[in-house]
Formats: C-alpha cells, structure tokens, sequence
C-alpha cells in the first residue's frame, strides 16, 4: 500500500545523489559562442638572418649555487621592424609591437632575481640592419654585458616572423639565435620563447617561461567566497576566468599538452572531478560515481588520472585511465590518503597520508606496492609535488605556520624556502627550478599566488585581478 | 514549539519513524496531496501530526529545526578529529528525536574544519565528520536513506577570526534540512 509513497520520496533523493546530466555538469561554464577559450596556434619555428656561429655550450653553471647573479647586466632595447606595418597583435603597428616584446622579456628577466635587465624604456632602438650587426660601442658604454636583439615582420598571410639575439658585448659574439612564426594573437609566446633562450643560454637551465598557470580566482568576504577556475599565462598575462563562480571550484591541474584541465567543482552541490575540455568548453565527471572524488592529478604521460575518493567517509587514492574504464583502487588504509604527485618517469607516486596519526608524506610504486613512509623531520608534510626534473619533491610543511619545503624523494635534505603564516599548495615551474604555491593573511583570509626559487631568496607575489590560490603550472609549451 | 520525550516516548517514535521514514511524503502539510494518496494515508495512531503555529517556522525549513533542537543542530570536533563525543551524542539525540518527529524530513549534514589544514586534507577530513555524525544518527534510528553527506573542508567558515575560538567553532558538523 505505500509504495505510491516509496516511489515519490526515493526519485528525489536518487536524483539529488546520483551523476548529473551533461547540461547540469556544465550549468558553471560560459556560454561557447565566442572562440575567447581557444589557447592559441602552434608556434613554429623559422632559420632567421645571422652569420653560422658554433655552438659552444651555456656560460654559467646552475642558478642554485652561491654567486650573485644580480650583476649579469643585460640590455634589451625594443625589437626593431623592417617596416612599420599594421598588425592585429597592436593598434600602433609592427614597430610599437617590437617595445611590447622587449618590455615583455625584460619583465620575464628582471622577475626572477637572477640577472639586471635594462629595458627598452631606458635604451636606444636599434635600426633594423643592426640586429644582426649591433653597434658593439654604444652598448659596452651602457655596461651591459649581455645584448637582445630582435625584430618583428609582419608576413603577407598575417603572421608575424620574430627574431631573437643574444650577444656576449665584451665578446662581441653572437651567443644564440632563434626566430618564430606566431599567429599575432600569440606574440607574447614570442617574447617568452625568446625569455626562455635566453635564460637558458645564461643560467644552463631549461626554460620555462613559455608555461601557462591554471588557478582558483578568489573574490568575496571570507565566509562566502567565490572560487573560479582560471588561467593565466606564466606572467600573469592573457588571464581567463574559465568558470562563472555560481559554483566553488578547487584545485586545477593542467594536462601535460594543455588540452584539459582537472579540477574539483561543487556544480552538482558535491565535491566531484570534472576534466574540462578546453577546445570545446565541455566538461564531464571524471568517474560515474556517486562519492565525493578530491585531489586530482595527472600522469606525466596524460593517459591516467589519479583522484582521491570518500567512500563513507575514508579516503583513498585511486587511478583511472583517461579514456575511461574501471578505476584501480591504490591505498587501502582507514586512514586519510590523498594527493598524490608522479616521479617524472612515471614509475613512483609521492602522497600525503595520516595514517600514522598525522599528514605525513609516503612513496609507493604506481600501481600502489610498496607504501612507505618519507618524511620523519618535525612537522607535517602535505601537498607533496614532485619535480619535473625529479631530483626534489616540493610540500606544505605545517609546524605551527604553513610553509614550502624542499626534500628529496629519499626525504632527506629538508629545505625551508618561505616564511608565510599559511604558505600552501607548491606547484613547479616546468624546469624544477622555480615553485609557485599560496598565501593566505591571517584574519583576512584573502589569498595570493607566490614564486620563489630553490635558494629560498627571491620570492615574489605575481600580479592577479583578484585573490587567487591553488597554482598549477603547465609544462613548457610546444 | 519545544520537544520533550521520554525515553520510552522517543524509542516509539524512532521505531514509527523507522516504519514510517520511507513512506511519508515530502513535506504533507505544504502540499495538497494527491486523491490517491490520501486513500492510502496510514489511519496515523501514533503519527505525529505536528501543528505549526501560523506565526512559527513551518515544518520542513531550517528555523523549524533550529527553533526545536537549539544548538543541537551543530556538533563540534577537535583539531584534527572526529570523533563523537558526550556533547556531540547528547546534540544528535535531540537531532534523531526531531527526524523522529518529523519522519517525512531529509536533511544533509555538512562537514567543516578550520583554517589550520592543507585545502585538500580538510575536505577529506570534512567528510570524516560528517560521516561521523551520519553514522551516529543512523545508530539512534534515523534512516541512512534520510541523509546527505557533504564536505566543504575549510571553504565555509562561520567563525572569521584567526585565532583558537574562531577555529574551534569552525570544526563543525552541521545538519541542513533539504527543502
């Protein structure tokens, strides 16, 4: 007799606990009409004028050791242009376009603490001819002693050609040479790619500049904040909110090739993985599940995806293939484990676990063998993130404040780098040489983004629209 | 309007609850109800057939359920953990003798820490506690299918200073009646 009850009363809660409808998933997108997600073309690269030179290897040893590098004066006078011509990529032409640039790469210089830029502001322009052939004198009477060069050209199909040039001055030698075609929406990659041979060729590191950051953008008071997915460019530019805010989103990871971003949204009212597409603007759960799925992860290869998953309450880590399939369970403790951060081969995964009694960080093996604890010092160890590089794993230290810390993967060597009251969530710069993680005030509770190197030295506040928190950098890009 | 059962009183509502949680539907004295289902209504012996007050919170919305059980509609943890203790049972008996009033409700329970824990820890630690309470509520008869679990980690503080007091009324279970 009552089952004309049952029915009613259980639709309703089946449908408040059960996966949401595709449109129901994507109800915190913007509308797809413009192309504004599209994330740009592919740059390609292009020989570009100059004498052949030989390849003689990078100058300078690594940026962690002890010498100052604050006196590596380097001089970066706007790009010159062959002819001034319109361009989309700026209101005021081709040679306008070519100050941008070099504003662009002496910001990307001067904001990592390792070399003195001087920027076309401060400098003459050099005439197109002499790119390729710079007046030696002038230049070793600014001091200088490294020189960029470059020019912009704008190409009959509308895209532009831009060349980069570093000179040793005291050598008057060329040091390294490259050039790009790029949409004109894409100049800034320009700017970037040249930033990157250039620190590359001075410090004998990889580059990194060329990366993009995906983050939470935080608005709001602190008991109902606002939290969007967005995206920014590794200095801040070209920002997109990818989210509206009607509902919280939450730790973003980029896939290695861009193509996706993992993230945590509340849009159905629970914490579950959405893998957002960002050509089509879609997004979809990333396991038909009705638990609450935390912590998303990529592998190095893109082709799983590790998320943590509350199952009446206990979480544990478990792995899915991309293109779908059974998800593989890799923890089984009664304990919280959660995160996780792959080796850069793939073959090892860090993680945080209190089932010692408190957040500590273990390795195991990918396919969960072999769990055991790493960290032993005082304190406790969250967010676990390990290199690109592979030789140190970053994490959140929490003894009394939150910092970022260093160790290796054997958990020895631990490094303090930050001395925030609540530093969190160390995220990597694509060459393992530079961290992001962070801040939040006290009281306040207002957030933002934070980079310091691996010395612990120089550590800034990189330029948000709004508060922002859980940076995710990118790899190097194509 | 005040509750005050008996234990005897409150285990016959728990178990009518029980009989009954599954049948009634949502929230009766809003909506007509269908020809049919009044045909089929139980004759309602031991029902509680609650009278709202013109004035009062109606039955199915949060002031209701605050106005009944007081600061018992939110239970309070220690750093780091989730255990129920004497304060937290004594709070969800009141909440299981209210659902038992009002058998027809369901209700979630969110789970909260304070600011002192990673983001990603906190939302796991955030469905610790409200699992915790679930399952307590569930041991004093409330029907699991009646709740919905779900953390906020430390996304939702209600207490907005940085210091001990702010956070320990942050580390927070609190029920939520669906509407």
């Amino acid at each position: 007799m009552k089952t004309t009850f049952l029915l009613p009363l259980f639709t309703g809660l089946l449908a408040a606990a059960a996966p949401v409808s595709l449109a129901a998933q994507n109800q915190d997108l913007p509308d797809q009409a413009s192309d504004i997600l599209a994330e740009g073309g592919v740059v390609e690269d292009v020989a570009i004028e100059g004498e052949a030179f030989d390849e003689d290897g990078p100058l300078r040893g690594t940026v962690t050791d002890e010498s100052d590098w604050q006196d590596l004066g380097v001089a970066i006078p706007a790009f010159a242009t062959d002819r001034d011509a319109p361009t989309p990529a700026n209101a005021d032409g081709t040679r306008a376009l070519g100050l941008e640039i070099a504003r662009v790469i002496t910001a990307n210089l001067r904001n990592n603490g390792l070399f003195k830029p001087t920027g076309p502001d401060r400098l003459p322009a050099p005439q197109f001819a002499q790119i390729t052939d710079p007046a030696w004198g002038s230049w070793s009477g600014r001091g200088a002693e490294m020189l960029v060069h470059g020019y912009v050209r704008a190409r009959g199909d509308g895209r532009l050609v831009v060349g980069c040039y570093l000179y040793d001055v005291a050598l008057q030698d060329e040091l390294v040479r490259e050039g790009w075609v790029v949409r004109p929406a894409d100049w800034r990659r320009a700017a970037h790619k040249c930033s990157d041979i250039v620190y590359a060729r001075l410090t004998g590191e990889d580059p990194f500049f060329d990366s993009r950051i995906a983050y939470i953008a935080e608005t709001g008071p602190k008991d109902n904040r606002v939290k969007r997915l967005a995206v920014m460019d590794s200095d801040g530019a070209n920002h997109r909110f990818l989210t509206l805010g009607s509902a919280t989103a939450l730790t973003p990871r980029y896939s290695p090739d861009y193509s996706k971003i993992l993230y945590l949204s509340y849009v159905d009212g629970n914490p579950r993985i959405y893998v957002y597409d960002i050509g089509s603007g879609q997004q979809t759960l990333v396991t038909e599940n009705r638990n609450p799925t935390l912590a998303p992860r990529w592998s190095p290869d893109g082709r799983h995806i590790l998320y943590s998953m509350a199952v009446a309450g206990n979480t544990d880590i478990y792995r899915v293939p991309v293109s779908g399939g059974a998800s593989e369970r890799l923890t089984n403790t009664p304990g919280i484990d959660i995160g996780g951060s792959y080796s850069p081969d793939g073959s090892r995964i860090v993680f945080e676990s209190d089932r010692s009694g408190a957040q500590q960080c273990y390795i195991m093996n990918a396919d969960g063998s072999n769990q055991r604890r790493i960290t032993f010092f005082g304190g406790r160890c969250a967010t676990p993130e390990w290199s690109p590089r592979g030789d140190q794993i970053a994490f959140t230290r929490i003894a009394g404040d939150f910092n970022v810390a260093v160790m290796t993967p054997g958990g020895r060597n631990m490094r303090v780098l930050t001395r925030g009251w609540q530093d969190e969530a160390p995220t990597w710069a694509p060459n393992g040489r530079i961290i992001q993680f962070f801040r939040t005030a006290r009281n306040s509770g207002r957030s933002s983004l934070w980079q310091v190197d691996l010395t612990g030295r120089n550590e800034r506040k990189l330029p948000t629209p709004v508060d922002a928190s859980d940076p995710a950098w990118g790899p190097i890009r194509p | 309007m005040t509750i005050a059962f008996s234990k005897p009183a409150m285990a016959a509502l728990a178990t009518s609850a029980l009989a009954l949680s599954a049948c009634a539907p949502k929230a009766p004295e809003d909506l007509p109800p269908p020809p049919t289902e009044t045909e089929v209504l139980p004759p309602a012996p031991v029902t509680p057939t609650p009278t709202p007050t013109p004035t009062g919170p109606q039955v199915g919305t949060q002031s209701h359920f605050e106005q009944a059980v007081g600061s018992a509609s939110v239970i309070y943890f220690d750093t780091d953990r989730f255990n129920i203790d004497s304060t937290d049972a004594a709070a969800l008996q009141a909440q299981a003798q209210y659902f038992a009033r009002f058998p027809q409700l369901t209700f979630t329970i969110e789970g909260h820490c304070d600011e002192r824990g990673t983001r990603e820890y906190n939302l796991a630690l955030g469905e610790r506690r409200a699992n915790a309470a679930k399952n307590y509520l569930v041991s004093l008869g409330v029907s699991t299918d009646r709740i919905r679990t779900v953390s906020y980690g430390k996304e939702r503080p209600v207490a907005l200073a940085s210091n001990a007091e702010a956070w320990a009324q942050n580390r927070r279970a609190a029920s939520i009646i669906i509407n």
